[in-house]
């Protein structure tokens, strides 16, 4: 948030807030996981009627952002998230939207559309596939043309809330190249394989397709820039909820070391940890900085997208478990307990630090890009 | 306090979008063109590239675009931030006096701005906006670079003069310089920041011996000065004696911010070339041999990486500043995360170059090794690296300052290192 934010904004931010504070605070996040379960469906329709859901989606397809900008106004949602990491399938839905109302004939996908801005239908982008890095572009999952319409095989992995989606947007390849499927999770010949992952809530899928029959309505028209849009979508999104958690990690141990003494003095008066705190400080602007300038480059569609959305996920990426351990080491003992909160924030920002793209995988593209002849980003 | 002088809105109506066509035009006309990706060099210990800034600065002024954040009357043209980063973007691709920038604009005008008396900033403002005048800061001293309310160069009264004798080093490029904001002690019975005077020094007083620097890798910008019974007017007194503290902490304001590349009064955000050029990770790999090596591109991409961040963080800063959500000393974000990255790229470049940076010419890689050896410079001038730390511990963070010894004692019982005394 910032002091120039209109009061609607404002308004739909601590509106925001007090549904996830009242909702699903840490504590319910705790009680989710030891009840083995990812989110509440009718929960996530109440976060539905909120708002969230509609802000990538323009007007005449049933959406609406809050200030005109909808992935800003998504991002901030993200960063709320962050605080109390909450539970729910925004990425997968937002993710999928994303695909739909910028396909070149989103009007056939109305219907879908509709059911996900009400959070009655939760759908999951299938992208990744086993051993394979980040690389959206490569699929081995084939599509093959039959008479009523296409027939899939193979296998996807890391799915979010794969076990949870009514739809899957599947990444595959046809003779014509890369294109994207809604497949129903009911349709015969998919097989859901629940995965482990090392967050509390956050629930993936291994799906296997096995001769899946789909209608030819179920492929979306598009081109590879759908999947680099999507891509970016994804990214940033996983890096504004990453500046949730580490404000908000960050400010609780800025409390801890003002109030914790030893040796008769605050933790905060020792200029080793002054330092420390100093670093953690800076490291935090630079991933807020990052992320507002890929959120803004992402917004406004511009030629440097790519190039800051893959920066901002390297930084945030090698920044934000840097700075979330260094947390932990300030806080000594407690700080590696079941009880203390840190764990459940160091999960999610550990998980997204190697979703949609490690620091690493990021580090090379954006040489890449740069080769290319792409100029470095201009702060936005 | 700075400000971002708003321009009269009546008589000022132009549009940034037609400030930036103006200033697109008026630079194809006026200024030589340069290719940005290889900008030339403009070494700041040479005579020739101080009397080359003061021409180029000349032609912005006649053209009417210099000093676009300084107000009018002190002979800018008193435009928000906006019109200044728009001149920047049109400016790229032209030859701009960029070693003016810091610390003449951006330190020395920008302090005068806020602390200086109407007659010095209608007069160095204005000579330094025409290119008529190169402003320094005479601070640091031999006895100490971090404490700087510890300087011991004394002005003393004579009649209706001043008189200063000491020594003072780490000057910036002094020998091509016309004045010196400098530092003085005129009270020793009190504590330390309450004894300090700032005066605007001419650095051409036959008083004045200047002595260059030679800098591990060569470099001879810094100076030093030794001032021997160097007299001025109260007229060189900037804001009040006994306050000098003050003037000299919006300096280290103003000098964190342009650091990081913050400031509205840089015009121009190309590189100075040389030394200062950010290092082209691709030729880099190309000239050693390794261009498609992906330990090599990783290592190069992350370095990148950082550098992005480093821009885009000097907006963010800037931005929380002025809408309060940063305090105005998180400028030393920047000054830190400055150093950080260069180390980083110092770093990357060694690695990446290998044996190549260590044995062989330059031009073929050793260039990095030798750049490599003055990695710390960035993490000592302008404040070191650590004290940046404590400033954002102490004054962003709020945490409890350091225990210093001489904390409320009058300066003439504090204690000194022999060196010092």
């Amino acid at each position: 948030m910032t002091a120039v934010d209109s009061p609607e904004k404002i308004l739909f931010a601590s509106t925001t807030q007090a549904f996830l504070q009242k909702e699903v605070p840490l504590s319910r996040v705790r009680e989710l996981h030891a009840q083995g379960v990812s989110f509440e469906p009718d929960w996530w329709q109440r976060a539905a009627e909120l708002g969230w859901t509609a802000l990538l989606v323009p007007e005449e397809l049933g959406g609406g952002s809050v200030s005109g900008d909808g992935v800003a106004d998504l991002a901030m949602v993200a960063e709320q998230l962050g605080k109390t990491v909450a539970p729910g399938p925004l990425y997968p839905v937002s993710t999928v939207l994303a695909g739909l109302v910028d396909s070149a004939d989103p009007q056939s996908h109305a219907a879908t559309i509709e059911e996900l801005i009400a959070g009655e239908t939760v759908a999951s982008w299938a992208v990744y596939e086993p051993g394979q890095g980040w690389a959206p572009h490569q699929p081995a999952v084939t599509a093959t043309p039959t008479d009523s319409g296409y027939r899939i095989d193979g296998v996807k992995d890391r799915v979010e809330a794969g076990a949870q989606s009514r739809l899957l947007l599947v990444v595959a390849r046809t003779d014509d190249g890369v294109r994207q499927f809604l497949v129903p999770t009911d349709a015969s010949g998919v097989r859901i394989e629940p995965q482990q992952s090392i967050d509390l809530v956050k629930q993936y899928a291994r799906v296997h397709f096995d001769g899946v029959e789909i209608d030819r309505s179920a492929a979306i028209a598009g081109t590879a820039e759908l999947i680099d849009r999507q891509s970016q979508i994804a990214q940033v999104l996983q890096c504004a909820e990453v500046v949730g958690i580490l404000q908000t990690v960050f400010d609780f141990t800025v409390a801890w070391a003002l109030d914790r003494h030893s040796f008769g003095r605050p933790l905060a008066s020792y200029q080793a940890l002054k330092h420390r705190f100093a670093d953690m400080k800076m490291w935090l602007e630079a991933c807020r900085a990052t992320t507002s300038a890929a959120v803004a480059a992402i917004a406004d569609r511009s030629s440097d997208a790519a190039l800051s959305a893959s920066i901002a996920k390297s930084y945030v990426g090698e920044m934000a478990t840097e700075i979330i351990q260094a947390c932990v080491q300030m806080h000594g003992g407690i700080g590696v307990t079941w009880e203390h909160d840190l764990h459940v924030y160091l999960r999610r920002a550990a998980l997204y630090r190697s979703m949609f793209g490690t620091p690493e995988e990021h580090n090379l593209r954006v040489y890449q890009l740069q080769e290319a002849g792409q100029q470095a980003p201009r702060s936005a | 306090m700075t400000e971002t002088y708003r321009a009269d809105a009546a008589a000022e109506a132009e549009s940034i979008d037609d400030f930036r066509g103006r200033a697109r035009a008026w630079l194809a006309e006026n200024m030589p063109p340069i290719d940005p990706a290889h900008p030339p060099a403009a070494h700041r210990d040479e005579e020739r590239c101080w009397l080359r800034a003061r021409e180029l600065q000349k032609r912005l002024y006649e053209g009417g675009f210099a000093g676009i954040c300084f107000p009018r009357e002190y002979g800018g043209l008193g435009l928000d931030y906006e019109y200044q980063k728009a001149f920047n973007d049109e400016s790229l691709s032209y030859e701009m006096p960029l070693i003016l920038n810091t610390p003449t604009f951006t330190i020395c005008c920008a302090t005068l701005l806020d602390t200086g008396s109407e007659e010095q900033k209608r007069q160095h403002i204005d000579a330094a906006l025409r290119g008529d005048e190169i402003l320094v800061q005479l601070l640091s001293e031999p006895s100490g670079g971090s404490d700087l309310a510890g300087v011991l160069t004394r002005a003393e009264r004579d009649g209706d003069h001043w008189v200063l004798n000491g020594a003072k080093t780490w000057s910036t490029s002094a020998f091509g310089a016309d004045y010196g904001l400098c530092l003085a002690r005129t009270n020793w019975d009190v504590p330390k920041h309450d004894g300090l005077t700032m005066f605007l020094v001419p650095i051409k007083h036959p008083g004045i011996t200047l002595r260059r620097i030679t800098q591990l890798n060569g470099s001879t910008e810094f100076c030093e000065e030794f001032l021997d019974n160097v007299d001025v007017g109260d007229d060189a007194v900037v804001g009040e004696v006994n306050d000098g503290w003050s003037v000299a902490s919006r300096q280290l304001y103003h000098e964190r911010r342009a650091v990081g590349m913050g400031s509205e009064f840089a015009s121009g955000s190309g590189s100075e070339g040389g030394r200062s050029t950010p290092v082209n990770y691709m030729r880099l790999a190309e000239k050693t041999g390794q261009a498609d090596n992906e330990r090599v591109r990783q290592i190069a991409g992350r370095a990148l990486v950082h550098r992005a961040v480093s821009d885009q963080l000097g907006a963010h800063v800037f931005r929380s500043v002025n809408d309060g959500t940063l305090p105005p000393a998180a400028g030393t974000l920047l000054r830190l995360f400055h150093a950080e990255t260069v180390t980083l790229e110092m770093d990357a470049g060694l690695a990446i170059t290998g044996t190549a940076g260590v044995v062989g010419a330059e031009g073929e890689g050793l260039e990095t090794g030798l750049r490599y050896l003055a990695r710390q410079t960035v993490c000592i001038g302008g404040g070191t690296s650590e004290l940046a730390r404590n400033v954002i511990g102490e004054r962003v963070l709020n945490f409890p300052r350091e225990y210093a010894a001489d904390r409320g004692v009058p300066f003439n019982q504090v204690q000194h290192g022999k060196a010092g005394r």
